[in-house]
């Protein structure tokens, strides 16, 4: 391996992480507050064809990635609706929440599949970029990629840190104590369930708008899922999400350089690994008890009834 | 998820239809031919499912209210598959066509059940007397790309990025390593399997993996466009699959092979309605204009380009075929004699591959 291999290797890990950093850091906020709100996949698509739409007519990117972000909480808010105002079950909200934003993103983006946009490119600051190992690591990629470094040093403040974090905590391992020394349950969920969407609007935004500038059906597949798994992995714990977003950035890379490379690994093995984590991972957090052990927010995924 | 519900609401309006119809005994207009069509990825693939959902467009523009076509999309390879194909069936279809290779034995059950029914499958091998198969001979464009990348490149390293190690495109590499081994020995095929047939980023990171290690020509065998992206973006040639995908990479498009479903299905929805429908393993390419080259990228020298249509010119009239003995497998044993053409239903199963690919196939 030369060492320009190894500076895209690291290259690519973090661009291939970002989509998962900030959709699982949009979903820990959620979970914090003790909402789980599996509709990831169905908000980050239709964050990717409202921004590729938005790009598309008004050649704009930013406008691009603004919009993803609000059909993002749009989304977002139809679960909140359901889940807060009707007590309805998070997990069928959640799973209802992804069925629809798969087929209203479908429907939508029909007439825009095939157009090719100019993606946001990454960035180049002379030297610093052509650094070998970490140049284009550090100082080569999109704005996107810093955008989600500032976020997580938000993120990271915010809970460890911060008055209204210390609220969210409250909120997500018993929202009743919480409600019951003033604290606003039902505002902390619905802006937490507000920031989620419009992360995972981002991301999805990110996608089709950066990653691989075009919208086709279905196109997240399946990094919604991954980014849940991931928040769980992580003990809901900021850092972690960070770690482990771009650790599989890294696994999915390595799985196909090691390919091209000639290494006699089979392919199937390596590209089942970050699913079958998922699948434990959702087992253990469908158990109450080693949910508990694993530290997750004591009442996440109960509805909360102010008692009058 | 739409789609089923819609065909589950088709259901519906059908059984109502059914019994308004037998209330009044009073309609005699011929009822328009019911066809169905299963696809494993979304119609806005812009790949493999959009140009099978192209050929559906066609049977309706060929026959306007005489059929009546029913699509599902997005449908799982496996135990989802035959719900889907069962419910067509059930649903009144007098002829299905399922355009996966997974869907073979779903769709081979569903066959049994409903002999009445017209099942035509796509790239598999079993049949039964109500299930043909039907198959392009995309190995024809491959070998015509192989040749073009090996013209082209500088690195002498062709990138091939690959989907499931399954006969189609394990052809389809060796129909390509073959066209290198002849026009240029020098370039090497490095081949990255996705193990997936549509995820936009991982084709177009397996594109970038490639690149980075001094790929200059990417092939691909997944549906997404995201790898001729890609190249575009970094300056290297690609060849589009399935559809044409010069929009998405103006400098990088080398060429596509570019699938027409059309035809086929016009011609088989034909022969049911005049009741002269058998099942048969259909088998077309270049000749019956179910594979084509739309376009060749003009910077590729004229001789290359001009070489290129008679290859193309040669696989049409049957004079070249990539196939063509003597074929050595890896380990170096003639497999195929010199001077005799492997047949269509050994590419079929096609479980090896030839002598000049570095790696192995994934077990």
């Amino acid at each position: 391996m030369d060492i320009d291999l190894i500076t895209n290797i690291l290259y690519a890990m973090i661009r291939t992480g970002t989509p998962l950093l900030i959709v699982a850091m949009g979903e820990l906020i959620c979970e914090k507050s003790g909402v789980l709100n599996l509709g990831q996949e169905g908000m980050m698509l239709m964050g990717a064809v409202v921004g590729f739409i938005v790009t598309l007519l008004s050649g704009s990117l930013l406008l691009g990635f603004l919009l993803a972000m609000v059909a993002g909480v749009l989304m977002s808010l139809i679960f909140g609706l359901i889940t807060m105002e009707l007590s309805a079950n998070q997990v069928a909200t959640g799973l209802a929440l992804t069925i629809f934003g798969t087929g209203l993103s479908a429907f939508v983006g029909s007439d825009f599949v095939g157009k090719p946009i100019a993606g946001l490119d990454p960035i180049h600051i002379p030297v610093l970029t052509d650094l070998p190992i970490i140049g284009r690591m550090l100082f080569g990629q999109d704005l996107v990629v810093y955008l989600s470094f500032l976020l997580f040093a938000a993120v990271y403040w915010f809970i460890n840190y911060s008055r209204p974090g210390l609220v969210l905590k409250a909120v997500g391992e018993n929202p009743h104590a919480a409600n019951a020394i003033g604290l606003p349950v039902m505002r902390t969920r619905y802006l937490a369930i507000i920031f989620g969407g419009a992360m995972a609007g981002l991301a999805g935004g990110y996608l089709s708008l950066a990653y691989t500038p075009l919208w086709a059906e279905n196109m997240t597949a399946g990094r919604g899922w991954i980014a849940l798994a991931l928040v769980v992995f992580a003990s809901w714990k900021v850092e972690r999400v960070l770690l482990g977003a771009w650790l599989f950035g890294l696994a999915s890379i390595l799985h196909l350089v090691f390919q091209g490379l000639g290494f006699s690994v089979s392919p199937n093995l390596l590209a089942m690994l970050p699913y079958l984590a998922t699948i434990v991972v959702l087992v253990i957090l469908s158990s109450n008890q080693s949910r508990s052990r694993l530290v997750a927010p004591m009442s996440l995924g109960n509805p909360f009834y102010a008692k009058s | 998820m739409k789609r089923r519900q819609f065909s589950k609401l088709v259901t519906g309006l059908t059984a109502g239809v059914c019994m308004a119809a037998l209330s009044t005994l009073s309609v005699q207009a011929a009822e328009p031919l019911k066809v169905g069509f299963v696809y494993v990825g979304p119609i806005g693939d812009h790949g493999w499912s959009y140009q099978h959902d192209q050929g559906r467009l066609s049977v309706e523009a060929e026959f306007g209210d005489k059929v009546k076509t029913t699509y599902v999309e997005n449908v799982a390879e496996g135990a989802d598959a035959q719900r889907v194909i069962y419910n067509l069936a059930k649903t009144g279809h007098d002829l299905i066509f399922t355009t996966s290779f997974g869907f073979m034995n779903p769709t081979l059950k569903v066959a049994k059940q409903f002999p009445k029914v017209a099942f035509e499958h796509a790239t598999g091998y079993k049949m039964a007397k109500n299930m043909g198969t039907y198959i392009s001979t995309t190995f024809e464009g491959r070998y015509v790309a192989g040749y073009v990348a090996s013209q082209v490149t500088k690195s002498n390293k062709i990138g091939y990025i690959a989907s499931f190690p399954i006969p189609e495109v394990i052809r389809d590499i060796n129909a390509t390593q073959l066209a290198l081994s002849k026009y240029n020995p020098e370039a090497e095929l490095k081949i990255i399997w996705v193990n997936s047939w549509f995820d936009p980023g991982k084709e177009a990171d397996a594109a970038n993996a490639m690149m980075d290690q001094g790929v200059d020509v990417i092939l691909q065998h997944t549906d997404s466009p995201a790898a001729m992206q890609a190249a575009e973006r970094r300056g290297v040639y690609a060849v589009g699959q399935a559809s044409d995908m010069s929009s998405f990479g103006p400098n990088a498009h080398l060429m596509s092979v570019v699938d027409e479903w059309g035809p086929h299905y016009i011609n088989t929805v034909n022969s049911v309605m005049a009741g002269t429908w058998k099942p048969k393993a259909s088998v077309e390419g270049m000749k019956e204009g179910a594979i084509v080259i739309p376009s060749f990228n003009e910077s590729i020298p004229a001789n290359v380009v001009a070489k290129a249509k008679e290859l193309i010119a040669g696989l049409k009239d049957g004079s070249v075929y990539p196939f063509t003995g003597p074929i050595k497998n890896k380990a170096g044993e003639v497999i195929v004699p010199e001077g005799t053409r492997l047949a269509y239903d050994e590419l079929e199963k096609m479980s090896w591959y030839v002598e000049g690919i570095p790696s192995d196939i994934p077990k």
